[in-house]
């Protein structure tokens, strides 16, 4: 998939976190990483954004995560949300594909 | 008893916090929705946040139901995709109004289970009728489908296309519930009540839950936790109810093994939908750890 603007998805409430993705053309993957519990789950939370950008296919975007106090799942969730949108992909996912990202 | 539906906890789709902690209150079902509760530019990131939490989060033996969008917009199809590969229990269709509607969303359910080799038919269904034209098909839509658990009424859309409003008494809405009770019994499924919107009013929604058990209803959609315990409360057979349902079976079963035709217990004669209602109760009571049968 290819990033062909910015975006952002999720909200500043608790159990949620916000994902902002700002294009870059070749500076691989930059994550910014805001959390109220980055000490201990900072390792976690990285490595579930940095999964799911890879499961999408992308190599090359800066991501700005404020987290508070999401579950994997929701983080997955709002990862593979913002990477749609800033795909510019709105309604029309490819389910199959991203079953195989949640077996 | 199939299972208990006395309450289906409204959970709004695109809210990690509440989709995380919506089973530690006890509802029999959770609806995740989908529809009302999600803006239009939000559709997007609610759907895969309960297709997420469907797929990793353990919810236990709580019914899970999502709410869909219909599909005379663009949300409807990609719902239910997504929530039938999550592995929903069941998939509540809004606004339904004949049972084209129901097939229409049962044909893309059987297409998503087809393709992922999901058991044909295990996807249920239920349909909420919100509207004049519902009521009136109320049969129809109850005996569409196969996979139809049950028939709920969605009041506040109802009582705007009757040109009226909610009262307190729920008098307005005494046409459309004892018509989608009959319905629901005739076919065989659940009926399901409404919400009762004001969280605060705590005597006139135990009220509104006795009445609606009285018209026969199995359950209703709350749309807080502190809803649950009353609905459980009312629901639940009293010891006197028990113990005389305990006696009538008792009665029964002996009359049965001496070959008696007439039944009577304490003077009383006891007939087949008296024995049936006893029967009923203690199953009830059974599912809500009220009664145990002795071995």
């Amino acid at each position: 998939m290819k990033i062909i603007k910015n975006a952002i998805a999720g909200t500043l409430e608790s159990s949620d976190i916000q994902i902002m993705l700002v294009s870059n053309m070749n500076d691989g993957i930059k994550v910014e990483l805001k959390s109220s519990v980055e000490k201990l789950f900072g390792k976690q939370i990285r490595k579930v954004i940095s999964g799911t950008l890879k499961n999408m296919g992308i190599d090359n975007v800066t991501l700005v995560a404020t987290d508070k106090g999401a579950l994997d799942c929701t983080i997955k969730a709002r990862v593979e949300c913002a990477v749609y949108r800033a795909c510019g992909i709105k309604e029309e996912y490819d389910w199959e594909v991203i079953d195989q990202w949640n077996v | 008893m199939e299972r208990l539906r006395r309450t289906m906890l409204f959970v709004p789709g695109n809210n990690p916090s509440m989709l995380k902690d919506a089973s530690l209150y006890g509802a029999d079902s959770l609806m995740f929705d989908l529809e009302d509760a999600v803006a239009i530019s939000e559709k997007d990131s609610a759907r895969l946040l309960v297709y997420n939490a469907i797929k990793n989060l353990d919810y236990g033996d709580t019914e899970i139901v999502v709410r869909i969008n219909g599909l005379d917009n663009p949300f409807g199809r990609q719902d239910i995709e997504a929530v039938v590969r999550a592995g929903v229990d069941v998939i509540r269709l809004p606004k339904t109004e004949t049972k084209e509607d129901i097939l229409a969303v049962e044909a893309i359910i059987e297409e998503v289970e087809r393709k992922i080799g999901r058991e044909v038919g295990s996807t249920k269904m239920m349909a909420a009728v919100e509207g004049a034209i519902g009521v009136i098909n109320a049969y129809s839509i109850a005996t569409s489908s196969k996979r139809l658990i049950g028939i709920a009424l969605g009041a506040e859309d109802y009582v705007t296309n009757l040109k009226t409003k909610r009262y307190a008494d729920g008098m307005e809405l005494m046409g459309a519930r004892t018509q989608i009770v009959i319905a629901a019994r005739a076919a065989g499924i659940y009926a399901l009540d409404t919400v009762y919107a004001d969280i605060d009013n705590e005597e006139g929604f135990k009220n509104e839950v006795k009445l609606i058990k009285q018209l026969g209803f199995d359950g209703k959609s709350v749309i807080n936790p502190k809803q649950i315990k009353p609905v459980h409360d009312i629901y639940s057979p009293t010891a006197l109810e028990i113990k005389k349902s305990i006696d009538i079976c008792k009665a029964a079963k002996l009359a049965k093994e001496q070959g008696l035709g007439v039944i009577s217990l304490n003077g009383k004669m006891i007939d087949k939908p008296i024995i049936d209602r006893a029967d009923r109760l203690l199953q009830l009571a059974k599912a809500v750890g009220l009664y145990k049968e002795a071995q």
